[in-house]
């Protein structure tokens, strides 16, 4: 039924694969939590980001879904799944199989989306199975399908390093694909390698950058049309690549003539300089790649952005050289995996199409599936209306938190709130599992077992090293299940991740001759100790033929005449445009150290520090306009939502955008996700959201109150206007601020708020400290001697400690005399505590005084007297005094004695 | 050696601010005088202060010795112990004891300092009650406790309280009486008091508060105390301890102006130019001394003047006490609590640790501090107090302490 992997001991190195960006690093880690990178492995050569170097420290079980539960109460796994099985089917039966769903994610391993893809096209009957891919990659997949014939990523990493030129567009690399940006740099230093930045912020990539493009939002089109246009008017085409192997060029370029060169810097609003500088290197340097992620990709114009940038390439003929090409960069581990399998709505499977009756056909006879979907299901957006219209009546969400991270978040949580029937598998308790009526323990990182593909189309594999808690189980084997419960045991036999990995390689190349480029075939024969160690390869990998490397150098494309397309593409602008009501446009983006919706690196305290909250970042001449102040507050309001944020001034931001982390959400800040403020507008072709390019207007917020917690439990809920959840060492920090007063002045907030806010009882110990008039209140409440929380409020925001420097107070155990001192508020290293008092007079300590008998020789009551005041005034202490000049000086000690 | 013939300088109190008096003098200028100094008590001087710690046996009683009589011969100091001035004549400068001898003087100190205040209580007249003021008190209660097993201590003030921690340590079963709410109130607001009192029964001491006595009862010696509500103690002994007042017969025997004390100026000078007068038997400008740090001053102010400085002016420092009691810290210094709205408090309380402070803030500068459980900056606040500081700018870690407040 399912062979549980072998595990090493806690102490044996394995080599297995990062989990979080697209970069796809190796990774040697162990049990005992120690990791570092893979000196081995192709993409990183032993390299490892900050997220990916803190891995050892996201492995705790703290938050994760330990067993089976039915609204609630905890199943066994035969009750969960009969239960889920009798559901599907029940849906399925009375509102046909368009009523059930499943929501995948990126996060899965190749073998999990296999199964689940498996299931629902080719024996549920229906293609509404969609992945959080759609958010990151699907605009890539539609560009490259309708550029190259296939879902190809021409190039691989070497080329960065190859190339003379790297222009990085929407692309922060240097904290998304940190890795990768290491490269970059080293070949910079290395080749002189140029890059050029395209942003509308000012973002760490842009360190050492030749040239950064502020572009306006949205504006991408353009700018690679007016490329286009330089390269043609410059002679700058290779004509013979374009008639040997491209066609459709003569419509894009008259499209793209539709904007003179000068007309560029309008809708960009780029200086003409600089733009042309861009246009001049591109057209000069033969060696460039365009590396290209989400600022390209999230945009109701995705991909077209994606062809007008691969239009450039196929006209200099620059694609699948050495140091050349457009490079999609992926924001997840395996969403290039999904690809393959055919994770996304609109996929059949194996780089097969639903447009193709033939492909329908072949896959079915291949999965001797009987009720194979025929036509492409509805994606992530579109699957989410539909559960809220009540059309999906039952709902696997696996690996992922829509709740959180699909545009109109709050419209997202009224369709889960409203769905008959949810399923949600995942590792961790988070704002879509509270939505399940079924919740499924899934293994996670160091638990389970696959393979990932990484951007450059190299299959690497996850091993686990860990048993996994609870009763975490793989998520294949869960969809396994399921299709074994609905009657087909045969199709769903698999009791290891190597019997899915070969029938996806068999069905690669099965019936392929040569049609597909996906093609791993030579992978379909592994036996299991090959699957095991198998080392990092880059497809394609027929059973014969040319494995790996670079693709359409020689022309040849996936197309059926073999040519690429050129796709005549027009500037639009974005779908929300600012105006005077809601004047500013709203810009998404990750920050170095989190990981999506932070389940995992949120609990990590050197991964909190960076960028510790969820701030709107907006320009120091936007905030004067709006009257809004750094650190203060402001809220945020968009068609769809309105939020209250801490504001951060930055320069680095484009006059006129703003700018919000994505990774938030309503469990561990109370603006919830900045998901919530953005449109569910999509790219017609790809459906991928338009998720940086929200229109929305700031007010000042005012607060009457601010304050912070130090708690050392994970709470989920803060009843304060504004607060979010910072890890810090031991415990959390909470900044707080409130909109209406605490207490009147002179007065004291209420008990019940008090107790509520630090979870403490009524007869609890507790330290209190307060000055009613400025309005300083703090409190520490302890049980059984340790400190448990601290509550730090006040009118004025300067009296509230900083975070930093209370960071620490769970790190250790606090010693008792610092029990009060905890509430200053103050970093308490280096304060000396004084010991018992000897002078009550002064209040001298022991401490103080034997200090100072060292320090300064004395050897007198009276020299001390003089230093220190001690014993100077009733004198009742002198005795004590000659006792600590004996103690402390030998040699008085010996003249005592003679 | 000067060859001309010195000053005659009689101390009139062999006890702490006349003695200190001496010492500065000496500092100042170790020939300038003869000296005689009279006592009423039989020993030399000693630290009156710390007769609570002897009781409570901490300490020894040579211990608490100061001037012994080595001391006094050492500097030609000529020491009348166990025999008081009955008479000064300011106009032939004599004084006369009650032995019957007669020294003559250029300059006298006056330091008779305080007698202990004992309530017109029927049943006074039996044995077995004292006051807690000298050498022979604490000799009444150490027998006390040798032959008796309750004590009560009338009074629930600084000394009452150390005199009830003592005899408890001595192994009587002592219970305080105490005619206010709240023990120490004088220097302590309710909150502190509250505190000590529940410290002090954990300890052992029964505290009665708003307890009215109303007579001392026993037939040849006390046997027990009875309160305004009828309720009966038994006693073996009786400490009074509510209070103290300026012994001034001396001074108003001889002349000299008194009011509440013995009416002094700035330097220390009583209404006669020749005679000065130091320590608790004084008033001046209205106030009069029971703590240590002005008698200090008053020492050195008086051993200034009396050495011919003219600059010299008795300012009284800021009055803070604190409480010697093992283990119970206390500490209070100004005002107790807000007196107006103008007024602010801020306060920390700490059960688990019963801790206690308060700072009473008034226009922007500290005016009282009482601290419970950790006083180690008592004298902090003390000093910013006396300066009139703006602490505005520190308000916010100010009650945390000095280290803490000039940290960042």
């Amino acid at each position: 039924m399912f062979h549980s992997p072998s595990l090493p001991s806690p102490q044996t190195p394995v080599k297995t694969t990062c989990p979080y960006c697209g970069v796809g690093c190796g990774v040697i880690a162990s049990g005992d939590g120690s990791v570092r990178g893979d000196e081995s492995h192709p993409a990183n050569e032993g390299r490892l980001c900050s997220k990916g170097s803190a891995l050892g420290e996201t492995l705790g079980f703290r938050g994760r879904i330990l067993y089976p539960e039915i609204e609630g109460k905890r199943a066994t796994w035969d009750q969960a799944l009969d239960h889920i099985a009798a559901k599907f089917s029940a849906a399925i039966r009375d509102h046909g199989p368009e009523s059930v769903a499943i929501y995948a994610s990126g996060q899965f391993l190749t073998e999990d989306y296999y199964v689940a893809n498996k299931l629902m096209k080719g024996f549920l009957g229906t293609a509404n199975i969609d992945t959080n891919s759609r958010l990151c990659m699907a605009s890539s997949v539609a560009g490259h399908i309708r550029a190259f014939g296939e879902d190809i990523v021409p190039g691989c990493y070497e080329d960065i390093e190859q190339a003379d030129l790297v222009i990085l567009a929407g692309s922060n690399a240097a904290w998304c694909h940190p890795i990768l940006f290491r490269r970059l740099e080293a070949a910079q230093k290395a080749r002189g390698t140029k890059f050029i930045v395209i942003d509308p912020r000012v973002t760490a990539s842009c360190d050492g950058a030749e040239l950064h493009l502020p572009l306006r939002a949205g504006s991408d089109v353009a700018l690679f049309n007016g490329l286009l246009t330089y390269l043609a008017d410059t002679g700058n085409f290779d004509k013979e690549f374009v008639e040997k192997h491209c066609a459709g060029a003569e419509s894009a370029i008259a499209t793209a003539r539709e904007m003179t060169i000068n007309d560029i810097a309008a809708p960009t609003g780029l200086d003409q300089h600089d733009i042309l500088k861009f246009y001049s290197l591109f057209a000069s340097t033969p060696r460039v790649v365009t590396a290209y992620s989400q600022g390209i990709n999230q945009s109701s114009a995705g991909t077209d952005k994606v062809n007008a940038i691969i239009n450039c390439h196929l006209a200099t003929g620059r694609i699948g050289k050495p140091g050349m090409g457009p490079f999609s960069l992926t924001g997840q581990p395996n969403a290039m995996g999904g690809r393959e399998v055919g994770g996304l709505a609109n996929q059949l499977a194996a780089h097969m199409s639903f447009s193709s009756p033939q492909h329908i056909e072949r896959v079915a006879r291949f999965w001797k599936a009987d009720n194979m979907a025929q036509r492409p299901g509805l994606k992530a957006v579109e699957l989410f209306e539909a559960v809220h219209a009540g059309k999906i009546k039952a709902l696997w969400i696996a690996g992922t938190n829509p709740a959180v991270s699909l545009p109109r978040a709050d419209r997202i949580r009224e369709a889960l709130h409203s769905c008959d029937f949810v399923v949600n598998a995942d590792c961790h308790h988070g704002d879509t599992s509270g939505f399940a009526h079924v919740r499924l323990p899934a293994r996670g990182w160091s638990e389970k077992d696959g393979t990932v593909t990484n951007s450059e189309r190299r299959i690497s594999r996850q091993r686990a090293f860990r048993p996994a808690p609870g009763e975490a189980m793989p998520d294949w084997w869960m969809f396994a299940q399921l299709g074994r419960r609905m009657g087909w045991k045969d199709a769903f036999a698999y009791e290891k991740p190597v019997q899915i990995f070969r029938e996806h390689a068999a069905l690669s190349s099965f019936e392929n001759e040569g049609e597909r480029l996906f093609d791993i075939g030579a992978l379909a024969t592994l036996d299991d100790g090959e699957y095991e160690s198998m080392a990092p390869c880059q497809w394609p990998a027929p059973k014969e033929g040319r494995q790996g490397g670079r693709l359409f150098g020689g022309g040849s494309f996936a197309t059926p005449d073999g040519r690429a397309r050129f796709i005549a593409t027009r500037f639009g602008s974005v779908t929300e445009t600012p105006n005077e009501e809601k004047p500013l446009i709203l810009n998404t983006a990750r920050i170095r150290d989190q990981w999506h919706t932070m389940t995992r690196t949120g609990d990590v305290a050197r991964l909190s520090a960076h960028t510790p909250e969820p701030y709107l970042d907006i320009h120091p001449e936007d905030a004067l306009r709006a009257g809004l102040q750094d650190r203060g507050f402001t809220r945020v309001e968009s068609a769809h939502a309105s939020a209250i944020m801490r504001v951060r001034l930055s320069s680095e931001q484009r006059p006129g955008e703003v700018h919000a982390a994505m990774h938030w959400s309503f469990t561990n800040a109370s603006t919830g996700p900045a998901d919530r403020l953005v449109g569910a507008s999509v790219d017609p072709i790809s459906g991928q959201p338009e998720l940086k390019a929200s229109a929305v207007s700031i007010s000042p917020q005012t607060m009457a109150w601010h304050g912070l917690l130090l708690h050392g439990e994970r709470l989920l809920k803060i009843d304060s206007t504004y607060w979010c959840r910072i890890a810090v060492e031991g415990g959390y920090a909470y900044p707080l601020a409130g909109a209406n007063p605490l207490a009147r002045p002179g007065e004291t907030p209420g008990d019940d708020w008090v107790l509520g806010m630090l979870g403490a009882e009524p007869a609890a110990d507790l330290t209190v400290y307060a000055d009613p008039m400025r309005g300083v209140f703090r409190y520490a409440l302890f049980r059984e001697g340790r400190l448990i929380a601290c509550l730090f409020v006040a009118r004025d925001s300067a009296a509230v400690p900083d975070r930093e420097t209370m960071a620490k107070i769970f790190a250790a155990p606090l010693p008792v005399e610092n029990r009060a001192r905890i509430l200053a508020g103050l970093s308490l290293d280096g304060v000396a505590n004084t010991g018992p008092t000897i002078c009550a007079c002064f209040a001298i300590g022991q401490t103080t005084i034997s200090e100072t008998i060292e320090r300064s020789g004395l050897k007198t009551a009276a020299e001390i007297g003089a230093a220190l005041k001690a014993g100077t005034n009733c004198g009742s202490c002198l005795p004590e005094i000659e006792k600590l000049l004996r103690a402390g000086n030998p040699a008085a000690a010996l003249i005592q004695a003679a | 050696m000067s060859m001309h013939k010195k000053e005659r300088l009689v101390l009139v109190g062999n006890g702490m601010a006349g003695m200190r008096t001496i010492d500065e003098i000496l500092a100042r200028d170790p020939d300038r005088y003869e000296i005689e100094v009279i006592g009423a008590e039989p020993h030399p001087n000693y630290n009156r202060i710390m007769l609570s710690s002897v009781l409570a046996g901490e300490k020894a009683l040579e211990d608490i010795v100061l001037h012994p009589h080595e001391f006094y011969a050492r500097n030609n100091i000529g020491l009348t112990t166990g025999d008081a001035v009955a008479s000064i004549d300011s106009a032939s400068r004599t004084v006369t004891t009650v032995s019957g001898r007669s020294l003559a003087f250029d300059k006298l100190i006056l330091a008779t300092g305080s007698r202990p205040v004992v309530p017109p209580l029927p049943g006074l007249e039996l044995p077995g009650n004292c006051a807690f003021r000298d050498r022979a008190d604490l000799r009444r209660m150490q027998d006390a406790s040798c032959n008796g097993t309750h004590a009560i201590v009338i009074g629930g003030g600084l000394l009452g309280l150390e005199a009830a921690f003592g005899l408890m340590r001595l192994g009587m079963k002592v219970t305080v009486l105490h005619l206010m709410q709240t023990l120490m109130e004088r220097q302590l607001d309710e909150a502190a008091g509250y505190l000590l009192q529940r410290d002090l029964m954990a300890r052992g001491i029964n505290v009665i508060t708003r307890a009215e006595t109303e007579a001392i009862l026993g037939d040849k010696c006390a046997t027990a105390v009875r309160l305004s509500d009828g309720r009966e103690l038994p006693a073996d002994l009786i400490v009074f301890a509510i209070g103290v007042r300026p012994n001034i017969d001396l001074a108003r025997k001889s002349g000299l102006e008194v009011n509440r004390g013995v009416k002094v100026d700035d330097t220390m000078q009583s209404t006669h130019p020749d005679i000065y007068a130091v320590g608790e038997c004084v008033e001046h400008r209205g106030m009069t001394f029971g703590l240590v740090a002005p008698l200090w001053q008053q020492a050195k102010i008086c051993a200034a003047a009396l050495c011919g400085e003219t600059n010299a002016a008795f300012t009284p420092p800021a009055n803070y006490t604190s409480l010697k009691i093992t283990g119970i810290d206390v500490f209070s210094a100004g005002a107790l609590g807000a007196r107006d709205d103008g007024d602010e408090e801020i306060t920390l309380r700490d059960a688990g640790t019963h801790q206690y402070k308060k700072l009473v803030i008034r226009d922007g500068k500290l005016a009282g501090a009482i601290l419970y459980g950790e006083i180690s900056d008592g004298p902090w606040f003390v000093e910013l107090m006396e300066s009139g500081r703006d602490i505005s700018y520190i308000r916010d870690r100010l009650l945390f302490g000095r280290a803490l407040a000039q940290a960042a």
